[in-house]
C-alpha cells in the first residue's frame, strides 16, 4: 500500500509537506543529512522546487538547499 | 590565576562567533589547525581570577569523520581535552542544534550549553523550562543573546562551576533501543577487555557508538581484531533488522531523544507564521528579481571597494611618498647612496605598494562580513549556482571571482567563504584570470598607443573577455583533472536573516586586514627588496655613462643589471611571441606588481618618469612596436604570472607551496603558449 506513493522528493512541487521514508546518497551524505535533521519519517515542507536549479525545503525549522541530484534520492511519502 | 581551556562548538550559523568575540573581544589570534587549512580562532578571557582560552572550534552539524571541519573539531576535543566545551545552540532552531549536544553528551566532556539567540526564540514564542532541559541533558544552560553581550557573565559562572565540578559520569544517556543497546553492549565488553589504552583517551560507549556506526577513523584506532569483528557483526545485525545503515538509525535515534525532551520542557505559545526571512526570502530568490537584486548587490560591493577604497589608498600614497621623501632628505641631494635607494626604492616603493591596498582589502572584507552576517551570502549562492555549477564550481565562487577584478589577493582570501577545499582551490587557481585593477593600468597605456578611439573600449572589453572566458575554461579542466570529483555538499542551510553586528564586523574585517598587513610586512617585503637588487646591480662603471642625460643613464644601468641582463638572456624565448628584451625586462619588473610594468618600461625607453612621460612612451611603443605586439603584450600581461603578492597570497591560502607554484607555472605557460599563437597567426594574416 505504501510503496505505490514513494516518490523522489525532486517531483514533490513547492508548499507540499511530505515525509521522509529513505536517502540513497552514500554513506557520507547520507550521514551528513541525517545529522542536519533528515531522519527517516521527518516531515518536511518544500520551498522552492524551480526548473531547473537548486532545491529549498524546509526541516525542524530550518531551511535548506539540496541540489537537485540530492533531491532526486531523497524517497518521501 | 588559574587556567582553564575552553572550546566552542556548534552549528554553522548558530551564532557561534557572537559567542567567541563576546567572551574574547579583541584577543583574538587567528591560524590554522595543524596540517589543515581549517582557520583556528583563539582568544583569551580574565574572569575572576581564572585565565580562559578560548579556542573557536569549525561549526559543525555533528561529529563524524566525513568533513575536516567535523573531524578536526572532534580530535581538538578528544586529543586537547579542553576543561569545558561550551556548545552553542540556536534556540530558535532547538531540535537541528541539539543534534551535536547529544554527540558531545555521549564524548562524556565536560559540557555547558548557550541557548544563544534567546531573543529570537522569545520572539517565536518559544517558552523553555531550563531547569527541566538540562536535568535531561546533565549539563548547565545559560541563555545567551551574543550580539547584544548578553549572559556573558551567567555563561563565564557557569563555565567556572562546571570546572570545578570535574568529570562526571553521566545517567540518563540517549537510548537507542532494545537491538543496538545490546550490540553496544557486546563490544563495549571486548573494547574493555582488549583496547585499554584507548579507553584511557576515549568513553568507552562513545568508541562502541562510533564502532556500529562505522566510523571510519576510530575503526582505524582500533588494533585488536576480535573488536572489530564483534563490531561489524553487530553492524551487520543492526543493518538486517532495519533495513538501514546504523548510523542513519541512530541519528533518528538522537532525534528521537531530542523531541522527547524538547516535548516536555519547550511551550510554544504563538502559533508559527511566515516569519520575517520568509518574506525576504520570497523576494531575492524569487525567479525574476533574485538575479537582477543580486548582480545590484554585487555592483554595490564593487563600488565600495574600489570607489571609496581610493581615497584612504591616495592618502597611504601620499604618506608613502612623504616617507621617501623624507628618508631621501637623509642624504644630500643627488646622492647615489645604496642604503637609500634600497629603503625608497625597495622598501618603501615594494610594501608601500602592497600596504596602499589596505583600504580596499578592509573595505572588501567589511562587505562580505555583512553579506554573511546578514545570511544574504547562502542566497548569493542559491542564485548564482545554476549558472557557476556548469563550470563546475558552487555559487559562492562568483563573489571571489567578482573581487578578483579589483585585485586578486582579497579574491583569493575571500575564497574562504567556501568549504569545498576541491571548489575553493579550483577558484584560487583561476582568479588572476580576473583582470585586476592593476594590470588595468598597462592596457591604459598600451592601448591608446596602437589603437584608434573607437577601437579602445571595445579592445578593452575584448581583453577583460578574454581572462573571464579563460578563468571559464581553466575552472572546468581543472575540476575534470586535477580536482577531479563531485561537487559535494551541495548541501547547504539558508540561515534567517538577521542583524549583524558592528563589533563582530569590526572584528572580522582588521583580523583579514591583519593577516594581510603581516604578510606585506615580511615575505613580500623580502622579495621587494630582491627585485630591487636585480633591478639596480651590478652597476655600470662612471665611465661608461660620461656624456649622458640623466634618463639615458637610468636606461644604462637598467641594461647591465641582473634584470635587464636576465631580460636579454630570455629575449630569444621571447622574441617568438614578439617581445624584444625591453619588454621582457619590463615583465620581471611586473612579477612585483603588475602596474611596474609601465614604470620599467618607462625607464628602459629613457622617458623619464612614467607620469610625465606616458605620453612619450606611447609614442615610442608606436615606432618600436606592431599593434599586434601590443595586443600580445596585454595579452601576455593578462594571463601570465601572477604578481607576488597574488603567489603569496596563494601560498597560504592554501597552505601549500607547490598549489602556488603550480598556479605561476600554469599560468605563465598558458600565457606563452596562447600569446605564442596569437602572435604566430597574427603575424600571417596581417
Amino acid at each position: 500500500m505504501e510503496g505505490k506513493n514513494l516518490k523522489p522528493l525532486s517531483t514533490v512541487k513547492a508548499g507540499e509537506t511530505v515525509r521522509l521514508v529513505s536517502i540513497n546518497a552514500g554513506r557520507g551524505l547520507n550521514s551528513r543529512l541525517a545529522s542536519m535533521g533528515l531522519v527517516p519519517n521527518v516531515k518536511l515542507t518544500v520551498v522552492n522546487n524551480r526548473h531547473p536549479g537548486p532545491f529549498i525545503i524546509s526541516v525542524k525549522d530550518s531551511k535548506m538547499m539540496l541540489g537537485r541530484g540530492i533531491a532526486h534520492k531523497i524517497i518521501v511519502l | 590565576m588559574k587556567k582553564i581551556a575552553v572550546a566552542i562548538a556548534g552549528n554553522p550559523n548558530s551564532g557561534k562567533t557572537t559567542i567567541f568575540n563576546m567572551l574574547t573581544g579583541a584577543h583574538q589570534h587567528v591560524g590554522n589547525y595543524p596540517g589543515v587549512t581549517v582557520e583556528k580562532k583563539e582568544g583569551l578571557c580574565k574572569y575572576k581570577g581564572y585565565e580562559i582560552t578560548v579556542v573557536d572550534l569549525p561549526g559543525t552539524y555533528s561529529l563524524t569523520a566525513y568533513s575536516i571541519e567535523e573531524l578536526v573539531a572532534r580530535n581538538f576535543i578528544i586529543d586537547e581535552q579542553p576543561d569545558v566545551v561550551v556548545d552553542i545552540v540556536d534556540a530558535s532552531n532547538i531540535e537541528r542544534n541539539l543534534y551535536l549536544a547529544t554527540q558531545l553528551i555521549e564524548m562524556n566532556v565536560p559540557l555547558v550549553l548557550a541557548f544563544n539567540m534567546s531573543d529570537v526564540a522569545n520572539q517565536k514564542g518559544l517558552v523553555f523550562n531550563l531547569e527541566q532541559l538540562s536535568e535531561l541533558l546533565e549539563a548547565k544552560i545559560v541563555p545567551t543573546v551574543g550580539n547584544k553581550g548578553e549572559g556573558k557573565v551567567e555563561l563565564l559562572d557557569a563555565i567556572i562551576a562546571t570546572v570545578q565540578q570535574g568529570k562526571v559520569k553521566r545517567t540518563h544517556r540517549i537510548s537507542y533501543g532494545e537491538e543496538i543497546e545490546e550490540e553496544l553492549a557486546k563490544i563495549e565488553t571486548v573494547i574493555t577487555d582488549n583496547e585499554g589504552q584507548l579507553t584511557e583517551k576515549y568513553s568507552c560507549r562513545w568508541l562502541a557508538i562510533n564502532l556500529l556506526e562505522e566510523d571510519r577513523d576510530i575503526t582505524a584506532k582500533v588494533k585488536s581484531r576480535e573488536v572489530l569483528d564483534v563490531a561489524k557483526g553487530g553492524a551487520e545485525h543492526v543493518k538486517d533488522i532495519f533495513g538501514d545503515e546504523p548510523e542513519i538509525i541512530m541519528a533518528d535515534r538522537r532525534y528521537g531523544f531530542i523531541s522527547g525532551a524538547c516535548q516536555e520542557t519547550i511551550r510554544s505559545t504563538v502559533e508559527s507564521r511566515h516569519s520575517k526571512s520568509d518574506i525576504i526570502d520570497a523576494i531575492v530568490t524569487n525567479r525574476l528579481l533574485g538575479l537582477p537584486i543580486f548582480l545590484i548587490l554585487m555592483y554595490l560591493v564593487f563600488q565600495l571597494t574600489f570607489s571609496i577604497g581610493t581615497y584612504p589608498m591616495s592618502w597611504l600614497e601620499q604618506l608613502f611618498g612623504w616617507a621617501g621623501k623624507a628618508i631621501a632628505g637623509l642624504w644630500p641631494t643627488g646622492s647615489e647612496h645604496w642604503l637609500k635607494s634600497l629603503l625608497i626604492d625597495g622598501v618603501i616603493g615594494g610594501v608601500g605598494g602592497v600596504v596602499a591596498f589596505l583600504p580596499n582589502i578592509l573595505l572588501l572584507f567589511l562587505a562580505i562580513a555583512i553579506l554573511e552576517d546578514t545570511g544574504y551570502m547562502a542566497r548569493a549562492a542559491f542564485i548564482m549556482d545554476r549558472i557557476m555549477h556548469r563550470i563546475g564550481l558552487h555559487g559562492k565562487s562568483f563573489i571571489p571571482m567578482l573581487i578578483g577584478f579589483g585585485c586578486s589577493v582579497p579574491a583569493i582570501m575571500g575564497t574562504r567563504i567556501l568549504e569545498n577545499r576541491r571548489n575553493r582551490f579550483t577558484t584560487i587557481m583561476v582568479i588572476p584570470l580576473m583582470s585586476c585593477g592593476a594590470r588595468l593600468t598597462i592596457y591604459a597605456l598600451v592601448i591608446p598607443a596602437f589603437f584608434p578611439e573607437k577601437l579602445r573600449g571595445p579592445m578593452l572589453w575584448l581583453i577583460y573577455l578574454i581572462g573571464i572566458l579563460l578563468a571559464i575554461i581553466s575552472a572546468k579542466v581543472l575540476r575534470l583533472t586535477v580536482f577531479k570529483g563531485e561537487t559535494t555538499s551541495f548541501v547547504m542551510e539558508l540561515p534567517p536573516y538577521r542583524m549583524p553586528t558592528l563589533k563582530g564586523i569590526c572584528i572580522h574585517t582588521w583580523q583579514r586586514g591583519w593577516l594581510y598587513l603581516k604578510k606585506a610586512g615580511t615575505i613580500i617585503l623580502a622579495i621587494s627588496i630582491i627585485l630591487w637588487a636585480a633591478m639596480s646591480y651590478p652597476k655600470p662603471s662612471s665611465e661608461s655613462l660620461m656624456g649622458l642625460n640623466s634618463e639615458q643613464v637610468q636606461q644604462a644601468k637598467v641594461a647591465y643589471s641582473v634584470a635587464g641582463r636576465i631580460g636579454r638572456a630570455i629575449e630569444p624565448a621571447l622574441a617568438p611571441l614578439g617581445f624584444d628584451w625591453k619588454i621582457g625586462t619590463a615583465l620581471i619588473g611586473a612579477t612585483a606588481a603588475k602596474e611596474v610594468f609601465v614604470s620599467q618600461l618607462a625607464i628602459v625607453y629613457a622617458v623619464g618618469s612614467a607620469d610625465e612621460g606616458l605620453q612619450t612612451l606611447r609614442e615610442q611603443l608606436q615606432a618600436n612596436y606592431t599593434p599586434l605586439t601590443g595586443f600580445c603584450i596585454m595579452l601576455f600581461c593578462l594571463i601570465s604570472t601572477p604578481c607576488v603578492a597574488t603567489i603569496v597570497a596563494t601560498k597560504t591560502e592554501t597552505n601549500s607551496l607547490g598549489w602556488a607554484l603550480f598556479q605561476f607555472a600554469g599560468l605563465t605557460t598558458a600565457a606563452y603558449v596562447i600569446t605564442f599563437i596569437v602572435y604566430q597567426m597574427g603575424s600571417l594574416l596581417f
